[in-house]
């Protein structure tokens, strides 16, 4: 028995050592390709990449890069946010020469992008989130993000019209500042029609609980819910759950509308395809890569879902209006007097915060007339 | 939708709602299981076949426009790892438990490998009977609404209790997970009983999983499961090897999941991560209730590997 340990030890390590000679060869390989006019992009998921949710989106946008010419796209999904996610990257740099790689899932930047950064130099990584840090982190690494908030805000204000019972719904995974702006601006959009209407908030605790997520929207229709949205990996099962109750529903993510093609009103969704065109031409151009990007609406990194033909003409044109008001920039969700649901005053009657005020992204509240606690 | 106010009714409503829609798959899983078990192996793999199960009936569903056929080819493809498993356990120095988590990687890859196509497609729903006719209140009819499978699953249990006990089939059963060499001396081969037994454990696994996709929630994806195969699982040695057992625990499982959100959506909202966890320290707690360190736990089959 210990003869034959030895044996397969032995071997093991004679394995190895070829493997990690192959990988060193392979190693310096795609670094005399990097920026050269072909260049390789990969793309990183954390879930399906149909998922009619946050990994659609960012599917959709890589999806739209394979017709530039010269540009191949490598993608892996359902990769946890482990050391497994530094497997793919040396996998996607090593064997498929990536010169340009997007981890899109929050756990992905630290440790496991930037110990790539480290190890790869010549390529470019680019992380959705916003924890780039000019001072900390290297140059090869970097960050973007949409500001979606406003999106909420619309899907808010069709909520408000097309709401009977006056009670909005919304499904949230974690207490996090981003999901937190999310349910606030929902509600004040829809206080923008009815300063009466109020939103129940249910959290599930995880990104991703499919049974929870059921669970959570039928508690809401049962308490008199009747627009339900939410801020979770995949609003599938919140989409087909909600319509099979009788409520309308806010779309998140991607689009959701072929789910429920009656009870759709509108939804927020990411336009990652902007972004990744915008990244992709500098690195054929051979021009520095932005490390930190950021935009919302009026940027056009975030969009909205086409009407649903339950949405009312009233609410259509405040729709419209406010939509067009955003456009213009400037504009804020989040203005005084507003007081938070435990009555602090979260902005005073002069305060207002556009959506890159850097106040947001510590948000620890919900607004008053959101019925919910962050803890 | 006429929606009214129905405030703190609520809670105990989605509870009783929550244990009929999320039970139905840990019932048929851990009775699946409890067959198993009770033959003297243990079948890890559930959890798998649940997936892959899921997976096959929404595709045969999607293909076929009819939720029946996914549910029968969810069965066979359930019913066909079981007897895999059945078959490799047999070998000596196989340990089931081993095979049972690799069984569980394959099934749950391989239905993510053959899922693909299906997350985008919308297939059929199985139907459901309803049962609030005589409520008014629209919260109520919707928490009756109730899955044939579950009510099948209901029926099973009372007959598997009863089968145990009473018929021959049961007896062999017992006997096999007892003892192999009582068992072998009565002239039963207990390879083949558990082979059977595995098998339809399988295929039980699989009508959960065709539940999940196919009624609630309703949908594949390939994160349907999170984990309710292994909980029925541990279910059954909650249960105590009892269908009976088996079925009210899947009904505890059920309705104490259904507490978080339902506080939450009365107003009930600090610390939801501890209503999360309720059905959990409910475990813990019978579980160190009803234990003792002077005997074995009572109704253990005695060929199990963890009791022997």
């Amino acid at each position: 028995m210990t003869e034959r340990f030895m044996l397969s030890r032995r071997d093991l390590l004679k394995t190895s050592a070829a493997g990690a000679a192959l990988g060193l060869a392979s190693a310096s390989f795609p670094i005399s390709r990097a920026f050269a006019a072909a260049a390789t992009v990969g793309f990183i998921y954390v879930g399906p990449k149909d998922d009619y949710g946050y990994n659609q989106a960012h599917a959709e946008g890589a999806a739209t890069l394979k017709a530039i010419e010269g540009i191949s796209v490598v993608e892996e999904e359902n990769v946890p946010e482990t050391v497994d996610v530094q497997k793919t990257m040396e996998s996607m740099i090593n064997l498929d020469g990536a010169s340009l790689i997007f981890p899109t899932s929050f756990g992905y930047f630290d440790p496991h992008m930037l110990a790539m950064c480290a190890k790869f130099p010549d390529v470019q990584f680019r992380h959705c989130g916003g924890m780039w840090n000019k001072d900390k982190h290297p140059m090869n690494a970097g960050s973007y993000f949409g500001y979606i908030g406003m999106g909420q805000y619309l899907n808010g204000v069709v909520a408000g019209h097309t709401s009977k019972t006056k009670k909005l719904g919304f499904v949230a995974a974690k207490p996090i500042p981003q999901v937190l702006l999310n349910i606030n601006s929902f509600l004040l959009g829809a206080r923008s029609v009815d300063p009466a209407i109020t939103c129940q908030v249910i959290f599930t605790g995880e990104w991703s609980l499919a049974i929870k997520e059921a669970e959570a929207t039928n508690a809401l229709v049962d308490q008199g819910a009747d627009v339900i949205t939410c801020h979770v990996d995949s609003p599938k099962v919140m989409v087909e759950t909600a319509a099979g109750r009788g409520a309308f529903v806010c779309g998140y993510h991607a689009n959701q509308s072929p789910l429920a093609p009656e009870k759709y009103l509108t939804g927020a969704e990411w336009n990652w395809a902007k972004v990744y065109k915008m990244f992709v031409d500098d690195l054929v151009a051979g021009t520095p890569l932005p490390n930190f990007t950021r935009g919302g609406l009026a940027d056009g990194f975030v969009k909205m879902s086409p009407l649903g033909p339950a949405v009312s003409e009233a609410a259509r044109k405040q729709f419209d209006g406010t939509l067009a008001e955003m456009m213009k920039g400037g504009f804020s969700v989040i203005k005084g007097p507003l007081k938070s649901n435990k009555g602090d005053v979260v902005a005073t009657e002069s305060q207002a915060f556009v959506e890159t005020a850097i106040e947001l992204e510590s948000m620890d509240y919900l607004v008053e007339g959101v019925v919910g606690s962050t803890a | 939708m006429v929606a009214t106010e129905i405030g703190l009714w609520g809670v105990p409503l989605a509870i009783v709602g929550g244990a009929i829609r999320v039970s139905t798959p840990f019932i048929f899983v851990s009775l699946g299981e409890a067959i198993t078990e009770r033959s003297g192996r243990i079948n890890l793999g559930l959890e798998g076949m649940l997936v892959f199960g899921a997976m096959t009936a929404y595709a045969v569903a999607v293909m076929t426009a009819s939720p029946w056929p996914g549910l029968l080819a969810a069965a066979a493809a359930g019913l066909c790892f079981g007897l895999f498993h059945g078959w490799i356990c047999k070998f000596p120095g196989v340990n089931d438990i081993a095979i049972g988590i690799a069984l569980m990687l394959f099934g749950s890859g391989l239905a993510f490998f053959f899922g693909k196509p299906y997350i985008q497609p919308s297939a059929p729903d199985l139907p459901a009977i309803p049962f609030g006719g005589w409520s008014d209140i629209p919260q109520v009819q919707a928490a009756l609404n109730v899955n044939v499978l579950f009510l099948i699953g209901a029926a099973l249990a009372v007959f598997l209790w009863w089968a145990f006990r009473n018929t021959r089939v049961g007896l062999i059963l017992r006997v096999v997970g007892d003892s192999s060499d009582a068992a072998r001396a009565m002239g039963l081969n207990p390879d083949t009983v558990r082979l059977v037994a595995t098998g339809v454990g399988g295929a039980l696994a699989g009508i959960g999983g065709a539940y999940l996709s196919l009624y609630y929630p309703g949908s594949w994806t390939e994160r349907i499961s999170s984990g309710q195969g292994l909980m029925a699982v541990a279910l059954v040695i909650f249960a105590r090897w009892n269908p009976l057992g088996c079925f009210a625990a899947a009904l505890l499982f059920g309705g104490a999941g259904a507490l978080g959100p339902a506080l939450q959506s009365v107003g009930v909202t600090q610390g939801y991560y501890l209503f999360y966890a309720a059905p959990y320290i409910l475990t813990l707690v019978i579980m160190i209730a009803t234990s003792s360190p002077s005997r074995s736990l009572a109704g253990a089959p005695g060929e199990l590997s963890i009791t022997k």
